[in-house]
């Protein structure tokens, strides 16, 4: 019979285990950093394994927030799930509705109207830029720049203030549909974003100006946690720590979605692969997406939001309070969902994480029969033993930070 | 289209820290005079933008009819499962008693509740609104989950696009002096 005791044993528990069985007699030692501490952005447990202050192994361990989103969307409908993909990347959420629309719409196999697509671009810019300000914020933070966190998390509020004027709600977006978006955005975001747009770049340069030729912040960020091309394709990171390491991959050029084609903007790479690297891809992602957002503002075609098919998404209120077959059909597709057809699909976004992908496959009918959701920061993860090891104690947290993970994705 | 991001290389002049240590107090000091970013909470409330979601409330009809007709849409598609609906018939003595159903209760725990909007969005009587209110606190459990009275309290009355119980002689709904709809931004 196996105990409760000998199930928690497996994986990296048991292995800190025979370690520090080892530690016994030798000089390493075995601590544990999280799942309480701060520099682990969330809820990650890394053990490490020291010698003196060199660590020379380190094994995340992952789980602590998992709340089975992926079983939970085998029992919903496919629009019932989308505020459960607020909670992934709870950094973006925005980016997480967009490139759930697009896997569920990729099942179906339709297609939704330009503006859709240009206000989609939007949306996932926008998470593009706040999740960066964070993670750039939270790295300056974490190896002593406090200063650098308070301006970015002011221009942070700045675009949650922007996403509650577009979906409602700061974090919680929900803003797409299957299909379209729940509705047009309002009026006065226009101008929001516009006058975003002409201050934002202020902020990146008064942050480049603090950190980038900053000779402490150098000296902790170059040269740790070096990931070779190799390595980096090996274990599948994606997004800017795999751009960091020089590979171009983006998703955005490679596989262009949702209009990005109509786009012109830059894949910044890094050159060594050490978190400088990485640090500087995302000062340059920012900048790139303020292009992107301009091109978006500028040519925003006009035009319905939503695809007009009745069967997917709902019909309009105001015929739904008078028309008898609209009446049926906001019933059928509220309490059946959509209609999907037999099959499966893979679609993948560039989200400000990396590659965040939803692998669906129907039966037909309303709920998926299993989704899974391929998420960045937990692929990403893997590639923690390698960048740690050989580096000092301290150096852990830049690593994590340069990481930029977010426990929420990556637990799921 | 692809771009190297440039290394700098430091200075003998960056390397003595000091440029860094000035520059930041420079620009620590350029940030004072300017105007504060941050509120004082409670005393002075943030704005809310566009069609905010807060807490879900039922309305009425000018005339004062509770609008729900507990088709239970509401309850099948809250993806949290935060209400709860005891349908019944209308009693007898009502003038449209065999006309439609109404809840005996309707409960929303405030506690399950995400504000996602969904119920609102699939009401087909225009019965539930999402109101702008964010801060909702209470000292137990209980006390959160809203009941009909305190739904509809919450709700007030809200004049439907098309006056399902008089069709003729209504006033449009952006007749001066009609109640104002709260939620209207949104597609509903
Ligand atoms: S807002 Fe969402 S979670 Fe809250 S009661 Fe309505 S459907 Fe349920
Ligand atoms: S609030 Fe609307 S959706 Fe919910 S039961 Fe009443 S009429 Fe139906």
């Amino acid at each position: 019979m196996t105990t409760k005791h000998e199930m928690e044993l497996i994986d990296s528990a048991a292995r800190a285990q025979q370690v520090m069985e080892e530690e016994l007699a030798g000089e390493k030692m075995v601590i544990n950093m999280g799942p309480q501490h701060p520099s682990t952005h969330g809820v990650l447990r890394v053990v490490l394994e020291l010698d003196g202050e060199e660590i020379v192994n380190a094994w995340p361990d992952v789980g602590y927030l998992h709340r089975g989103d992926e079983k939970i969307a085998e029992n919903m409908t496919y629009t019932q799930f989308i505020p459960y993909t607020d909670r992934l990347d709870y950094l973006a959420p925005l980016a997480n509705n967009v490139t759930y629309a697009y896997a569920v719409e990729k099942l179906l196999g339709m297609d939704v109207p330009p503006r859709c697509k240009y206000i989609r671009v939007i949306c996932a810019e926008l998470a593009r830029i706040s999740s960066h300000l964070l993670g750039l914020g939270s790295f300056g933070m974490d190896v002593g720049a406090m200063t650098v966190f308070l301006y970015t998390f002011r221009e942070r509020e700045k675009i949650y203030d922007m996403a509650e004027c577009i979906s409602g709600a700061r974090f919680t977006t929900s803003y797409t549909r299957i299909g379209g978006l729940a509705h047009d955005m309002p009026p006065e975001f226009v101008p929001m974003l516009r006058k975003f747009l002409k201050e934002f770049p202020a902020t990146i340069d008064e942050v480049d100006k603090l950190l980038t030729r900053n000779r402490i912040f150098c000296e902790r960020a170059r040269g740790i946690g070096m990931l070779t091309k190799a390595d980096a394709i090996d274990l599948g990171v994606t997004g800017p720590c795999l751009r960091g390491s020089g590979v171009d991959w983006d998703i955005r050029k490679a596989h262009p979605y949702s209009s990005y084609e109509d786009f012109e903007f830059e894949v910044p790479l890094g050159s060594v692969g050490d978190s400088y690297d990485r640090y500087l891809v995302r000062m340059e992602e920012m900048r790139q997406s303020v292009r992107i957002l301009q091109q978006a503002i500028d040519n925003l075609p006009d035009g319905p939001v939503n695809s007009p098919d009745a069967k997917i998404l709902l019909p309009d209120k105001e015929a739904v309070l008078t028309k008898m077959e609209e009446l049926i059909h906001h019933f059928i597709n509220v309490t059946e969902g959509i209609n999907a057809p037999p099959g499966e699909v893979y679609f993948s976004a560039e989200n400000p994480k990396g590659e965040l992908g939803f692998y669906i496959v129907s039966k037909g009918g309303g709920t998926p029969h299993r989704l899974k959701i391929r998420s960045p920061s937990f692929v990403n993860l893997q590639a923690l033993p390698i960048m740690a090891k050989g580096h000092m104690m301290s150096d852990m947290v830049t690593i994590l930070a340069s990481l930029d993970f977010v426990m929420g994705e990556c637990d799921r | 289209m692809t771009m190297q991001v440039e290394r700098p290389k430091l200075t003998i002049w960056e390397r003595t820290y000091l440029p860094q240590i000035l520059h930041g107090l420079w620009l620590t000091l350029k940030h004072i005079p300017q105007r504060k970013f941050t509120r004082q909470y409670p005393e002075e409330k943030p704005p809310l933008h566009g069609a905010y979601r807060g807490a879900p409330t039922l309305v009425k009809d000018p005339e004062g009819r509770v609008k729900c007709v507990s088709c239970q849409l509401c309850e099948f598609v809250c993806p949290p499962k935060a209400i709860r609906i005891t349908p019944r018939a209308r009693p007898e003595d009502v003038p449209d008693a065999n006309v439609e159903k109404e809840p005996e209760d309707f409960v929303i725990d405030m506690l399950r509740c995400i504000y996602c909007g969904y119920c609102e969005e699939v009401c087909p009587e225009e019965a539930i609104f999402l109101k702008q209110d964010f801060a909702i606190a209470g000292y137990t459990r209980e006390e959160l989950r809203f009941h009909k009275e305190k739904l509809l309290e919450l709700g007030g009355v809200q004049p439907d696009s098309i006056w399902k119980w008089k069709f003729k002689g209504a006033p449009p709904l952006d007749a001066p002096g009609a109640p104002k709809r709260e939620g209207a931004g949104r597609k509903g």
